[in-house]
């Protein structure tokens, strides 16, 4: 009797180890898969770097290419990406502030209007960059007539941005508290002086975030570019003037020309950098800005 | 609150713009194709033998093979890989690691498409092409897309976890179910059309991605028989070709920009329906 | 029109500094009463409120007399701050929210289409149960909205401020620091803020919705002590679910219960008689403390 129920407290103990083992099984290949995961890119990252960064000098960034970019700077790459970066934000920013205001303030996510724009904006944000790279050419380098300008990819970036900095501007927007929004309502205040006051100053934080995610995504980009912007590799002028993106520069290099890797290397550490530069600074504003809340 | 017209105006105007570039992009990119879909017909695109546009052949089908191969290779590695990561990043890393792991995979999702393809071009064509010359194929473009997309699949993977209601794995917790047991069967299931949304939506990004396929599946249009054959993309070939194409053969580009714009849109739709669903339910 | 609501509003601003200067020299329980009594009386009449399908409060009536306080209590869900916010028309804010009966503000009924909704808001003030100072300066939280409504002349908004800072007991406090945050305001202070900035735009009837269920015991006191001496120069309608709080300081009680799945108001009287002979079963029990 007694060695039957001790033989069954035996057994349920061996169940037990069993299930413990299963666990342990378990959480041994979940650590394994995410450490692959990030390890991989990162290897990555480390072989661009280890090639690029020989080549990478003060020098490198201030003189302009020479032999199709074999050799020389990327100084006209960095103004040209610098410029089309200006267009794109000049034009995205007022657009996308002015849309997401009027999706958190004057609609409500339930609302027709809301849920058209809304879903128009998410397709949007799905459409294959390379087919805004066939809009912007149709519209603004022919349509337009603006060419393989700065400009043209400018604004075709900024089609491509929009959607994103809309929706996390937008969601800047909705995090602030509703006991603003009730005590503006019972005190009158108009809607304008209320965004202006109180809502633009208190969203403003996670409002710069998302300007910094925009430029990120907008620095990435690199098929729209190669044919609205264009391939010249000349310091720009002016913004009708054709100009290379960094981006560009690199799928040039690492494509078209031969021997023209080491320095798409470079190149590519340079924008790298810009990216994690980027990144850093949102992550550390955003940090900062919920410890002050 | 009241507002003064104009202002309300004034925002309304940008929403409707922000709205309308959508019809715009539609608009442009078909009323470009349109003549040559008059002129030879829809099923002329799939059904003439090859891509010969000079010769009045516009066959998209192989590409289109191509990148739908590519594109669910890419998934498909991705999904499992990126849905196992973003539950180690919830509910196995110790707060201080799960907190660096979302960063970096944050920074991995904003890496440039062009340094993906790079990289590719530098280090994973000349190891494939010592396995089976020559490098520069279908299984690149799956690897190198699969890198891309696996950080976008954690974070909506993470996203869609993070809102499962507490309480319901607190109470799992309080039966004595075991990490693994409450991940499998509440928090995944619970999760689990948001996670397919993401999904979904990432397939439509691996559909559109240009550069980093472009850059290492060989761009030779052809059906391909094996992983280790050179493919070319519809997105691939826009871009290759778009720089020299003229008349029909930049027409019959627009088209397959065209096909590509109606592809994805189906798939961002059916995400986002997938995703109403579970507010819905 | 502005012209003339500020006239108006400048004509009321003597009487109520008047008012203010007096009420700082008397001990704080004794009211003024031999002060003409300017603030309107507010009634609602078959007043019912319904979200989409869903009835909120069915046919309720209820009389608020000029210059005293009313308190509506009852337990929580009955629609107490729904039948509130219909007073100043917060409700149309709310989607799918509809208000039919009558309710007159003074000689107004202000649910007619007529009504200009800017003048009600500023004749109907609100204070809420969390108090919601806006993220600005002390002195920026008085000054902006009454900038909104036009009201710029430096010296003026300045008065307007110290005056209803000291109205609320907040000038000694604060006016050493009336650039710093007001969020850094202990709860109670940010209350006492929010109904000075609420009364700086020279309301008529203000309407308080559990104004000290969010403060502690003592800041909770400051400000009933508050609420008491704003009569009898507003009309002052405050919900509560504090049924001492309600006994000590109102002059009439309204008693709102969920009958047959929708609120409504089943009795309303006196302070005394409501809480000593209460007609209503529920009443009953509810102000002895059985129910609620």
């Amino acid at each position: 009797m007694v060695s039957n129920i001790k033989s069954k407290y035996a057994a349920n103990e061996l169940n037990l180890n069993k299930a413990k083992f299963k666990h342990n099984i378990i959480a041994l290949a979940i650590w394994s898969t995410a450490l692959l995961t990030v390890s991989l890119p990162l290897m990555m990252l480390w072989t661009i770097g280890v090639e690029g960064f020989p080549q990478l000098s003060l020098q490198f960034l201030l003189t302009e290419p020479t032999h199709a970019g074999r050799s020389g700077g990327i100084l006209p790459m960095l103004i040209s990406t610098l410029w089309i970066l200006c267009i794109c934000l000049v034009t995205v920013v007022p657009i996308g502030l002015g849309c997401a205001l009027y999706l958190s303030e004057c609609v409500t996510a339930d609302s027709t209007i809301g849920r058209i724009v809304g879903l128009s904006l998410d397709v949007l944000s799905g459409v294959p960059s390379i087919v805004f790279g066939l809009f912007g050419y149709a519209v603004f380098a022919i349509q337009l007539g603006l060419g393989f300008s700065i400009l043209s990819g400018g604004l075709s970036l900024a089609c491509m941005v929009l959607p994103l900095f809309i929706r996390t501007t937008e969601q800047a927007l909705r995090a602030c508290p509703t006991a603003y929004r009730r005590a503006a309502e019972a005190l009158d205040l108009s809607l304008f002086a209320f965004v202006a006051r109180i809502l633009l100053p208190s969203a403003a934080s996670n409002i710069a975030i998302a300007f910094i995610i925009s430029t990120g995504r907008a620095l990435a980009e690199t098929a729209v570019l190669i044919f609205t912007a264009g391939y010249v590799t000349r310091i720009p002028s002016h913004w009708s003037d054709s100009g290379r993106a960094l981006s560009v520069h690199i799928y040039d290099l690492s494509m078209n020309v031969p021997g023209g890797q080491p320095n798409a290397a470079a190149t590519a550490v340079v924008l790298m950098l810009l990216i994690i530069v980027i990144n850093l600074v949102a992550h550390r504003l955003s940090k900062r800005w919920q410890l002050l809340e | 609150m009241r507002t003064s017209p104009t202002f309300q105006y004034n925002l309304q105007f940008t929403a409707l713009l922000s709205a309308s570039v959508l019809l715009f992009i539609l608009y442009f990119v078909g009323r470009e194709s349109i003549p040559l879909i008059n002129e030879v017909g829809i099923s002329a695109f799939f059904a003439d033998n090859g891509w010969y546009p000079l010769e009045g052949q516009y066959g998209l089908a192989p590409m289109l093979v191509g990148s739908l191969l590519v594109a669910l290779g890419a998934i498909m590695i991705a999904t499992p890989l990126g849905i196992i990561a973003a539950v180690f990043g919830q509910y196995y890393a110790p707060l201080p690691l799960a907190k660096i792991y979302q960063a970096t995979i944050e920074l991995l999702a904003g890496i440039p498409s062009v340094i993906f393809g790079f990289w590719g071009l530098i280090v994973l064509v000349p190891w494939i092409n010592r396995i089976a010359p020559p490098g520069a194929s279908m299984l690149a473009g799956i690897i190198v897309l699969a890198m891309m997309v696996l950080p976008l699949v954690i974070l909506t993977t993470a996203n869609a976890l993070t809102r499962v209601p507490p309480t319901y794995l607190r109470s799992a917790q309080a039966l004595g179910l075991s990490r693994w047991g409450i991940i499998y069967r509440i928090a995944l299931p619970i999760a689990m059309p948001g996670i397919l949304s993401g999904v979904v939506l990432q397939s439509g990004r691996a559909l559109g991605e240009t550069m980093a396929v472009m850059m290492v599946t060989g761009n030779v249009v052809q059906l391909p028989d094996s992983l280790f054959q050179p493919i070319r993309t519809l997105t691939a070939n826009i871009a290759l070709e778009m720089a020299y194409a003229v008349g029909d053969h930049r027409i019959a580009l627009f088209v397959s920009g065209l096909l590509l714009l109606i592809i994805t849109i189906t798939l961002v739709v059916m995400a986002h329906y997938l995703k109403a669903r579970r507010y819905g339910q | 029109m502005y012209d003339e609501i500020s006239k108006i509003s400048a004509l009321e601003s003597d009487q109520t500094e008047k008012l203010h200067n007096k009420q700082a020299i008397l001990p704080p329980s004794t009211k003024p009463s031999a002060e003409r009594i300017t603030a309107p009386p507010v009634s609602l009449t078959n007043v019912s409120v319904r979200y989409n399908d869903l009835i909120a409060i069915e046919q309720a009536n209820l009389d608020v007399p000029a210059g005293q306080i009313t308190a509506l209590v009852g337990p929580s869900g009955c629609g107490k701050s729904s039948l509130l916010s219909t007073i100043n028309r917060m409700t149309d804010t709310i989607p799918g929210c509809h208000v039919s009966g009558e309710i007159w503000v003074g000689d107004k009924n202000i649910l007619h289409t007529s009504t200009d909704l800017s003048y009600l808001r500023r004749q109907v003030g609100m204070v809420f149960q969390q108090p919601n100072p806006f993220p600005l300066s002390i002195e920026e939280n008085i000054r902006f909205p009454l900038k909104e409504h036009g009201i710029r002349d430096k010296a003026t908004v300045n008065h307007m401020i110290e005056s209803v800072l000291t109205q609320v007991g907040l000038w000694p406090e604060v006016n050493s620091r009336l650039k710093q945050n007001a969020l850094r305001l202990s709860g109670g202070q940010q209350q006492r803020l929010c109904i000075a900035r609420c009364l700086a735009l020279k309301p008529s009837v203000i309407l308080f919705d559990e104004p000290c269920s969010a403060l502690d015991p003592l800041a909770s006191a400051t400000v009933e002590e508050l609420i008491k001496q704003l009569t009898p120069t507003y009309t002052v309608l405050m919900v509560t679910h504090n049924l001492a709080q309600a006994r000590r300081i109102a002059d009439h009680i309204a008693v709102c219960w969920m009958q047959s799945g929708c609120g409504c108001i089943i009795e309303s009287g006196d302070t005394e008689s409501i809480f000593e002979r209460p007609i209503h079963p529920i009443t009953r029990a509810f102000c002895q403390g059985d129910k609620g």
